[in-house]
């Protein structure tokens, strides 16, 4: 079937086309130059057209989520929804049920959808849910910053077993990625413990979170992995951990990148780069580090980043950084969940009240606009809540209209829907820079499918996929400065969302169920590496792990229908 | 214990088989099959062993209905699935109770089949540990994997729980005899307590036997958190226990390096219920300030886990969860299927894997008596007198494959081994022939022409 959306106001980054009027068209699941006389024609006149949006890291599926939803139900009671003739009932604010999870993202105008954290005793919980999430594409990164074969492989130095280890976990879990979460830490957790700056030692196993994020960057460039290593550094959260973010992020800032990764430019990525950037030794005299963090990001093309934007709501937060959840417990009281993984990784998730009353909440809030304000490049910068953790992920328009509009956000810092730390603690005040729609369609669809390397998708190149999204929004008439509610309005509900060719939202209403696909490497070349690697782990596998190693693996019956990335050696 | 030879004769062996009796789900059995029977099962307890090899111990084999005589009559399958689907499709409030004793693939077939009808969708969890998860609800969740246990613990507490009874792998395989990485001598690394108004096999094996009395467990627990939290008890003996040994069995719980409470029916169904469960987790988060300490409920069938799971990411809700409306709703007391079935409300009832004729209490099958009761499983039990349609299906982990997910959240494909018998059908399949069959029987009701904005989440 043949399309051609007609007179839209296009978004295309990757192309550098910025808003012009130009007709987009794509043949069945794919974007082409040009189509015959008998195409559809779809009359998108003064609408802004964008690819389909990609979100680079986004907790939603997986077994976490799942004790996040078991044990909040008064979650799940908001956004209920009954069934239509196309989709099935909703169900969650901050942690939908999958099926939620894919409608809302669609509603949205997104087609990919980054799970970022995948332990990989778990990894068929994860892929079981993926399957049933509808019309998004997710590739999942699998966990290795606490995993104890990669903390030996570090210790020893290893590289090579190590790049056959990662190279055998991304097949054994159907994995995009190599995830690093409080490296070391999570570990030390095992003993109620944590670590503290990337010079310490996880107990026991005598390595450094340095040292294993150096081995891990240089294995992620030995493999050429189409993703850099996706680093949640150490004290997440905590007032003063500015040096070691960049501590965290300047350790491999001499590795080169892979000749084979082609798409992206950085070697790290940094995650939630918001809960990383506070000065301070303690909530008494916290401030933002923002515009220090900035200043890196701006003066280092060796990573990139996301942001982890505080929304202001009441949300579920859950992390594989499990001893900073614990902290938060011992803060506010609420439920506290915790889940430890054998010999892989940790996990905890708590309730978390963001309130603009709240100082605290407040500086994060402030923080997160002010890396997006003063991160020159937005290519270097992507649009995230870390969902669920800083926010929900249908929070993002309210997010591109702060962005959109000085004028809101001083409105906000006046009118006192934000407590005072605002201004006091932070720049953001002073901050005057306002995003266009170009740059929105950068930190949201085109920086961070070219952060992931995703050769298929994130813009309107002939061949790409054809996830493509229609927003009701004039960018000629209209002024976002001062119309910030519409720009919420329009961005929150696509007029049309294709993927893959087919309408999943058709008059801003959800009209399909499309099975969605799991996207993971598979590295090539490493196959008698890998056999040697599984061989002299057997041992150990056997002995400590509570599972066989033949019920270990992620087997097709959970990947039905995946798109596989090859990377040749 | 007679003394029984090893069997040796035998056609083939299957390795790395999972056991689907208790939550353990132990994934490193070998069956002995010979002539398409499971002959003999290796490194299996004995309850796994004798359900796996008794396979055909008063099994379902065919399909049956219930005649106008009522008793239950041979049919083909058609006949049978056609009858169950009018049931079905002919009801105004249907109830699926069961679903942990079969795979997620089947539960998968079930709740598309309820979503489209507009049933209750519940599972043993409300007869077991419900009252756990309440307590989840309240107090939060802190749990970690069994190898995390094996590998690093060095105090176990078994609270309510006989395992050695109803898991009895549990301490060899996961918790206290084997050795772990950080616990290079198994036992001998481990303190074993058993809290436990009876001196149970469990407490026989445990360095201390804590035998508070009977309805004392919330009260007991209360003063540990008390004496965490360094109050002065001013009482001498609380629930039974002297409260100098209280104060002995705090300061070991905290000076332990990694310790773990299990904790099954016992504390979930004595005077405080949910209650019970609370305080624990409470007195668990405690222990973390000083400590590491994790729990893990002992869930009872093997993927009695799996459907509080399942329909949590599917719904949001665990169990007890109800479509009559067309969107997805859960309330304790309400929408579970005691309740249901002692207020008389459902009028189909359909039971895979689960027999509520042996568990459920009079009332509740009083009503079952006066409604149409579809039955999909393996073996007779009780439920099989109740039921209207017998559906034969087929033995998980042995004649079928599929996904169960342990005590601890593990997900375990449980791989097939040997064929089932030819007159049976694989769960799944039969689920999905109702679920098919009802859709053309029946409109789908309570359906929105459009997405209406739910506006608590603006």
């Amino acid at each position: 079937m043949e399309y051609i959306l007609k007179n839209g106001i296009v978004y295309d980054p990757t192309n550098k086309v910025a808003g012009e009027k130009k007709d987009v068209m794509f043949k069945d699941a794919k974007i082409v130059e040009d189509v015959s006389s008998d195409a559809k024609v779809i009359d998108v006149t003064d609408k802004i057209v964008m690819p389909a949006g990609v979100d680079p890291h986004a907790h939603v599926a997986g077994p976490k989520l799942v004790v996040g939803r078991l044990y909040r139900p008064e979650d799940s009671r908001r956004g209920v929804t009954a069934k239509t003739k196309y989709i099935r009932g909703e169900a969650g604010f901050s942690i939908p049920s999958c099926p939620t999870t894919g409608y809302r993202y669609s509603r949205l105008g997104y087609g990919t959808v980054v799970e970022a954290a995948m332990p990989p005793l778990e990894a068929k919980h994860t892929h079981e849910e993926i399957s049933i999430t509808p019309n998004i594409d997710i590739p999942a990164l699998p966990l290795f910053g606490n995993n104890w074969f990669c903390m030996e492989y570090a210790k020893e130095n290893n590289l090579e077993d190590m790049a056959a280890y990662v190279s055998a976990m991304l097949k054994i879990t159907k994995g995009y990625g190599i995830k690093i979460v409080n490296p070391c830490g999570s570990e030390a957790w095992g003993w109620g413990m944590n670590v503290h700056g990337v010079n310490d030692k996880a107990p026991y196993f005598d390595v450094t979170s340095k040292e294993l994020i150096i081995a891990l960057a240089k294995v992620n460039e030995m493999l050429g992995l189409p993703h850099s290593i996706h680093i949640h550094p150490n004290d997440l959260g905590h007032p003063g951990n500015v040096p070691t973010t960049l501590e965290t992020l300047d350790a491999v800032k001499n590795i080169k990148k892979s000749s084979k990764a082609t798409i992206r430019d950085q070697v790290v990525h940094c995650t939630h780069l918001q809960f990383h950037s506070y000065t301070g030794n303690s909530w008494k005299d916290a401030a933002s580090g923002a515009e220090e963090v900035a200043k890196y990001v701006n003066s280092h093309d060796h990573m990139t980043c996301d942001v982890g934007q505080v929304t202001l709501d009441e949300t579920t937060t859950m992390t594989a950084d499990a001893p900073m959840e614990y902290d938060l417990f011992k803060i506010s009281g609420l439920k506290w969940a915790n889940k430890d993984i054998e010999c892989e990784t940790a996990a905890g998730i708590i309730p978390c009240i963001y309130s603009g009353s709240a100082p605290v909440s407040t500086l994060q809030w402030a923080i997160g606009l002010e890396l997006f304000l003063h991160i020159d490049n937005p290519w270097q910068v992507c649009l995230t809540t870390d969902h669920p953790n800083a926010g929900p992920f249908i929070r993002y328009p309210r997010i591109m209209s702060w962005l959109m509009s000085s004028k809101r956000r001083m409105e906000m810092i006046d009118n006192g829907e934000v407590h005072k730390w605002a201004h006091k603690r932070t720049t953001l005040a002073t901050l005057d820079r306002e995003y266009d729609f170009n740059d929105i369609a950068i930190i949201s669809r085109a920086a961070p499918a070219k952060i992931h390397g995703f050769a298929d998708r994130g813009a309107l190149t002939p061949g790409y996929r054809a996830d493509i999204a229609v927003y009701d929004i004039n960018p000629n008439e209209i002024d976002p400065s001062v119309q910030y509610e519409e720009i919420e309005k329009g961005f929150s509900n696509a007029l049309y969302t294709i993927k893959d060719g087919q309408f999943v939202v058709k008059d801003k209403e959800v009209v399909m169920n499309k099975e969605s696909q799991n996207i993971w490497v598979n590295v090539k070349g490493y196959e008698r590496e890998e056999e040697k690697v599984i061989n002299d782990i057997m041992p150990f596998f056997t002995q400590y792990y509570s599972v066989k190693w033949e019920n270990y693996p992620v087997h097709d019956h959970y990947v039905s229908n995946p798109i596989v990335v090859d990377v040749e050696r | 214990m007679t003394y029984e030879p090893p069997i040796t004769d035998y056609d083939h062996i299957v390795e790395n088989c999972t056991c689907a009796f208790c939550g353990c789900n132990c994934d490193d059995l070998d069956y002995l099959v010979k002539d398409g029977h499971v002959v003999a099962v290796r490194h299996a307890c004995r309850l796994g062993a004798s359900k796996i090899m008794e396979d055909m111990d008063q099994r379902l084999l065919v399909p049956m209905i219930r005649d106008e005589d009522g008793e239950l009559k041979e049919v083909d399958w058609d006949t049978a699935l056609d009858t169950a689907a009018e049931y079905i499709a002919n009801s105004i409030r249907p109830v699926f109770y069961g679903w942990s004793e079969t795979s997620t693939e089947c539960m998968k077939e079930g709740v598309e089949l309820g979503e489209y009808i507009g049933a209750v969708l519940d599972n043993q969890a409300t007869i077991c540990h419900g009252p756990s998860l309440q307590a989840v609800q309240n107090a939060g969740y802190p749990i970690q994997t069994l190898g995390e246990v094996q590998n690093r613990a060095d105090m176990c507490v078994y609270s309510g729980s006989n395992a050695m009874n109803s898991h009895p792998r549990h301490m060899a395989r996961y918790a206290v005899f084997c050795r772990g990485y950080f616990r290079q001598r198994g036992r001998f690394d481990r303190t074993v307590v058993t809290m436990d108004p009876k001196f149970s096999d469990t407490a026989k094996m445990s360095d201390k036997w804590i035998g508070f009395e009977q309805n004392g467990d919330y009260g007991f627990y209360n003063a540990i958190r008390a004496v965490l939290k360094g109050k002065e008890l001013y009482q001498d003996v609380i629930s039974g226990i002297p409260k100098e040994d209280i104060y002995e069995l705090a300061e070991e719980m905290k000076n332990a390096e990694f310790g773990v409470l299990f904790f099954g029916l016992g504390l979930t169904h004595t005077l405080g219920k949910q209650r019970n469960i609370d305080i624990a987790i409470k007195m668990v988060q405690d222990l973390n300030k000083f400590s590491k300490w994790g729990l893990t409920p002992m869930r009872g069938h093997f993927n009695v886990n799996g459907f509080n799971i399942f329909m949590a990411f599917h719904t949001g809700f665990a169990f007890g969860v109800d479509f009559c409306r067309g969107y997805a709703r859960y309330m304790m007391g309400e929408t579970n299927t005691i309740d249901l079935l002692v207020r008389k409300e459902p009028d189909c009832f359909m039971v895979i894997a689960a027999d509520p004729g042996a568990h459920f209490p009079n009332g509740a099958n009083q009503h079952l008596a006066d409604i149409p009761v579809i039955q999909i499983d393996i073996h007779w039990g009780p439920s099989t007198e109740l039921a209207d349609v017998v559906l034969p299906g087929s033995f998980i982990a042995v004649e079928c494959g599929g996904t169960s997910y342990r005590m601890d959240g593990v997900p375990i494909w449980m791989k097939k081994a040997i064929d089932k018998p030819e007159t049976c059908r694989d769960d799944e399949w039969i689920v999905r022939e109702l679920k098919e069959r009802v859709m053309k029987l029946r409109e789908e009701p309570n359906v929105l022409d459009a997405y209406e904005v739910n506006p608590n989440i603006l």
